[in-house]
């Protein structure tokens, strides 16, 4: 006989054994393995996933973020053009306007120069004038300076057109204080009695005269008396001078207080001065 | 000449006997067992793991995927019965290259043992996914006059294994022990490989057949859900 049924049986529970101790020791912790190493894998794509889909998430921020600020840079640069240009107007203005100023400034400083230069010049001139004038009248004549001045004041006294005598002869008579003759230097007596006589034979009365030196007075003599005023001096002749020269400094500057003078000048005036 | 191993008698009380059958087949177990043990004591969880892990992978997982390609749904359901089916007869037949082996496989006891398993396994696993009367209304299937070759099926395809499996790995032994005394040195060891290579086919052939019946009895894919991943 083939087949021995106690073996087949023995067999067929040998078998179920078997079954129970495969699972037990082969499959289960094959396939937990297989399950435990599947479910991280997933895990991880799912962990990468996410991850990409953060990184994508930052990448999508960061790129707006970049457009912000391409944008907020770009604003800022027309801006800051923009500022630069309005402030570079404005420190132009100033530029201009501070550069006007100095060289306004720098004219009036050089007006200034010329004229104190042109000052410089008519005392000097004055001076060297009245140094050669006397001079030149000191080798000429016996007679001083002082005495050809008044020469020549006594000259113009007798060459006094008629009102003008006729108003200086008033106020002579008018005055209660003496006539007042300035000079820029002391009158010689004989000098001094020579104007007292001219004065007295034009004006055909006593003349009461004071003599007062004033040096500021270039070269020249002044009657005063009760507000007339009859003068000459070389000064009249210096303005003239001091005008020819101002015009050879500065073409321009024509107009100065001294060229309205006319040279030697003699009559009766309002005022102190002429 | 021994035509069974159930003939070598190593123990006996009355009834009670152990035999090379069974004692060859005990020691299979504990072979089996012990390297299951051995090898997933220190599984890796890892992506790196051992050549042992993973050639024990790659078994199951092909097992597995086999019992899915016949059409039974859930394969670990059946991975212990059916796997367990083909590495034991493969296990018996890979060991006839050891000498002195006799195969548990070549007794007609052993393959009875392994037919009449299926036989119980087959309404088991039937009853369990279509219920009672699911099951037995199969026999009615495709028609009642059916029903006794279908009962007639069932029986004689269980016997056919069984013969199936005996044949082919005892005549296999039987030719090596023939040529042995023939021609010792060169056609043994043929035969041998030959052996190895028939074993391997049966042992295939026999779980893939109870797969088969197995799935018969189960679901057919007609009523399937169709939520099951094609293969």
């Amino acid at each position: 006989m083939l087949i021995d049924w106690f073996t087949v049986g023995a067999q067929a529970l040998n078998f179920i054994i078997l079954v129970w101790l495969m699972k037990h020791f082969l499959y289960k912790p094959i396939l937990n393995a297989i399950d435990a190493r599947e479910q991280r894998i997933a895990k991880e794509i799912a962990d990468a996933d996410a991850k990409k889909a953060e990184a994508s998430k930052e990448q999508e921020e960061f790129r707006k973020k970049n457009e912000t600020f391409d944008k907020e840079r770009t604003d800022r640069w027309a801006k800051a053009g923009e500022e630069a240009k309005t402030e570079g107007a404005r420190l132009l203005t100033e530029a201009r306007k501070v550069a006007d100023a100095l060289s306004a400034k720098r004219r009036e400083s050089l007006a200034s120069d010329a004229r104190n230069l042109n000052d410089a010049i008519l005392r000097k001139t004055q001076q060297e004038v009245f140094a050669i004038a006397r001079k030149a009248l000191g080798d000429l004549a016996s007679t001083g300076l002082e005495q050809s001045l008044a020469g020549v004041f006594i000259r113009k006294l007798g060459e006094m057109d008629a009102p003008s005598k006729e108003i200086f002869g008033a106020a002579l008579k008018s005055s209660d204080s003496p006539a007042v003759v300035r000079s820029a230097f002391d009158l010689p007596q004989d000098a001094r009695d020579a104007v007292q006589k001219a004065l007295n034979e034009t004006f055909s009365t006593e003349v009461r005269l004071s003599f007062v030196t004033a040096p500021d007075s270039i070269g020249g003599i002044e009657l005063a008396a009760n507000g007339q005023k009859v003068s000459w001096s070389i000064a009249n002749y210096l303005g003239s001078l001091e005008s020819a020269v101002s015009e050879l400094a500065d073409p321009k500057a024509k107009a100065t207080p001294a060229t309205t003078a006319a040279p030697a000048t003699i009559g009766a005036s309002d005022g102190s001065h002429a | 000449m021994r035509l069974s191993a159930d003939e070598l008698v190593f123990w006996r009380h009355g009834f009670i006997k152990v035999n090379a059958t069974i004692a060859y087949t005990w020691g299979l177990m504990i072979l089996m067992a012990l390297g299951a043990k051995l090898i997933t004591r220190n599984l890796s969880k890892d992506l790196k793991r051992s050549r042992w892990q993973n050639l024990l992978e790659i078994l199951v997982t092909a097992i597995g995927k086999q019992i899915g390609e016949i059409g039974l749904r859930d394969p670990g359901k059946y991975l212990g019965f059916l796997g367990t089916l083909f590495l034991f007869i493969a296990m018996a037949n890979i060991c006839t290259i050891l000498p002195g082996y006799e195969p548990p496989t070549g007794s007609l006891s052993t393959t009875a043992a392994l037919a009449l398993c299926v036989f119980v396994a087959v309404p088991y696993y039937g009853i369990t996914d279509r219920g009672l009367g699911g099951y037995l209304k199969s026999y009615l299937e495709p028609t009642p006059i059916m029903l006794p070759l279908n009962i007639i099926s069932e029986l004689s395809r269980t016997l056919a294994m069984a013969v199936r499996l005996f044949g082919n790995m005892m005549s296999g032994a039987m030719i090596i022990a023939i040529l042995l005394t023939i021609t010792p040195f060169l056609f043994p060891i043929v035969m041998t490989a030959l052996g190895l290579l028939t074993g391997m086919v049966q042992a295939y052939i026999f779980s893939i057949l109870a797969a088969v019946y197995i799935a018969a009895a189960t679901r057919p894919v007609t009523e399937q859900k169709p939520e099951r991943k094609p293969k």
